[in-house]
């Protein structure tokens, strides 16, 4: 049967229409306020441009009549993180802070996607400048978890990753600063990769930590993410921390099979703090993986529990210097004040959540005379040891594996109030981060949360690769789940609405 | 360590937030009890230890030294809070007496 484009393009727009709490008038459709917001809504996007990607979609099906060459993924719609800039569409990074501006320019990856006519559906919602592990820190309401609106997406990509699992789109770009491609795809039940830092563009990403911001993709598959990542990967002269080294080939050996590869099971990353039901499919993956033909082996990253605490200095240092470009003179929110000091620090008073004026409180007093040495200069002595740490495990396993979450999805509201018992989700995804190698987070069963014995929640497994080595990532998940033949659709009484 | 509201206040007007008493008085317990947590980084990395800023050693980066167009001047300052001029307008940063 031949679906053309279009079809494909106007069938995720209703979707979004039915189960997402969209205003659908006009040419680019956004979110009801957070106040209307419904319990059955998901709110994964907060603009979508629909009259855009019906025309971009007729255009593909017109150039594949016409017999013209089109890209691997032509016609394919994605939902875009609202941290990356698109030409003409409005950018908030989740924040009040940017609410109305409208960027003049395409963000690389925004670009290479274009290029590629992949059908860009809108952008999603985000933790505030990309800071958070559930999306509740969205200035315009959070996003819920398809599996079960009364729980999370995970953060900070929960609106991209809750669009593919609730099939508002096949495919879906997010960033990873600690884990924020990968956590919200484990909670969710989809894959998600970040590559080898360096090798994704971060021109037209709005900065948050930069030595650590990546973005990545999210699908169903991890075929669909290796090719969404073969998209937008290489070099780009624009961004000064763009390698030159040429990417692994992601698709050339995806289907190789892992007879005889050492998977690494990490020992810091899988015991206390890891609920039950995580722990038990975890112990069944690394099961699979030996009938698989693989060699199981321990290692160990003997400082992967600093990981956490370096984190926590390192991108909130680097957040509160990037993020001082938000002065009210520029782009975005002013509140007038007689003096510029005092408009500056009005404007950020009321442009900035909770969460974001707490890290950039962090980053301001551990960057301060007097405390660098004893924080951030420290926490990138802990870096060093962490890379150290991988490099050695890496001599003995091919790649390394751990859950990819402590936890399924919370409740909503579970830990607003606690902003450091939020921090320790991110405990299992942070040491990759800190050492820039690629890891990919696929689903690897279901379990119960500890709230809800009888809930079904997806649980997600992380590979890690050696950098650079984002190949040896994806085979081994495509591997794994071609053997486990999950399906990515949730269910029961509590998730949303299934077509 | 524990921070003091005066502390809080100090850090706040150096990162340019002007926060309400409240917020001073939810702030200081929340960044002490995060601090304490990340002091832990202490407790390893001797001196000889180098630290690690980035994933890959950065080098300087330049290109060729051709002329291109910036972006229009007008689709910048149309994202302006305040523009005049042809320039971004701000209130005065320099006091009459000063």
């Amino acid at each position: 049967m031949d679906v053309s484009a279009l079809e494909v393009v106007e069938a995720h727009l209703q979707r979004i229409l039915s189960v997402d709490g969209v205003d659908g008038d006009g040419d680019v459709w956004t979110a009801v306020g957070s106040d209307d917001l419904d319990q059955r809504d998901v709110h994964a996007y907060l603009h979508v441009t629909a009259t855009a990607a019906r025309e971009h979609a007729a255009d593909v099906d017109r150039r594949r009549a016409a017999g013209e060459e089109l890209g691997p993924l032509a016609g394919v719609p994605l939902a875009l993180k609202d941290v990356l800039t698109m030409r003409g569409v409005p950018t908030t990074c989740g924040s009040r802070m940017l609410d109305g501006w409208v960027p003049p320019y395409d963000a690389t990856v925004t670009e290479r996607l274009r290029a590629a006519d992949v059908v860009v559906l809108g952008k999603t919602n985000m933790d505030e400048f990309a800071m958070g592990s559930s999306t509740e820190n969205s200035a315009y309401g959070p996003t819920r978890n398809p599996w079960d609106l009364g729980r999370v997406p995970g953060g900070s990509s929960g609106g991209s990753a809750a669009a593919v699992a609730g099939l508002m789109a096949p495919l879906a770009i997010g960033t990873d600063t600690g884990g924020s491609i990968r956590q919200p795809a484990a909670l969710t039940g989809i894959v998600g990769a970040k590559p080898t830092y360096g090798t994704v563009s971060r021109y037209g990403l709005v900065a948050f930590a930069s030595s650590l911001d990546q973005a990545g993709p999210f699908a169903r598959t991890v075929e669909d993410a290796a090719q969404l990542q073969a998209l937008i990967h290489g070099h780009d002269p624009r961004d000064a921390t763009s390698i030159t080294d040429t990417p692994a080939d992601v698709l050339g050996t995806l289907r190789d099979g892992i007879e005889g590869l050492r998977v690494g099971v990490v020992t810091e990353l899988q015991g206390d703090g890891y609920e039950p039901g995580v722990r038990r499919v975890f112990e069944q993956a690394l099961e699979r993986f030996e009938r698989l033909g693989a060699k199981i082996v321990e290692v160990s990253l003997p400082h992967a529990g600093y990981g956490l605490p370096a984190y926590y200095l390192i991108a909130p240092s680097e957040a509160s210097s990037n993020l001082a470009r938000f002065d009210g003179v520029r782009y975005g929110l002013r509140v007038d004040a007689p003096t510029a000091e005092e408009m500056n620090a009005a404007t950020r008073a009321a442009g900035f959540g909770p969460e974001v004026k707490r890290r950039i409180m962090i980053g301001t007093h551990a960057l301060s005379s007097g405390y660098y040495d004893a924080y951030y200069l420290q926490a990138s002595k802990v870096r060093t040891l962490i890379a150290q740490d991988f490099a050695t495990a890496f001599e003995q396993a091919d790649v390394l594996v751990s859950p990819t979450s402590p936890t399924v999805a919370f409740g909503l509201g579970d830990k607003t109030a606690d902003p450091l018992a939020m921090y320790l989700n991110d405990v299992a995804t942070v040491p990759a981060s800190l050492a820039g190698i690629p890891a990919l987070s696929l689903p690897a069963g279901t379990a119960e949360a500890p709230d809800a014995p009888d809930a079904s929640l997806p649980v997600g497994l992380q590979i890690m690769a050696p950098l650079l080595r984002d190949d040896l990532m994806y085979r081994v998940g495509w591997a794994f789940e071609r053997d486990l033949g999950f399906t990515p659709i949730p269910a029961g009484d509590t998730a949303v609405e299934v077509l | 360590m524990a921070l003091s509201a005066d502390e809080v206040r100090h850090v706040a007007r150096l990162a340019r937030l002007a926060l309400t008493d409240d917020e001073v008085d939810a702030l200081a317990p929340q960044l002490s009890q995060i601090l304490a947590y990340a002091e832990q980084v202490g407790e390893v990395a001797a001196q000889d230890v180098e630290p690690t800023t980035h994933p890959f050693a950065l080098r300087d980066v330049s290109r060729p030294d051709d002329p291109r167009p910036s972006l229009p001047r007008e689709a910048v300052l149309a994202a302006a809070p305040h523009a005049e001029q042809d320039r971004f307008g701000v209130p005065r940063i320099v006091s009459e007496e000063g």
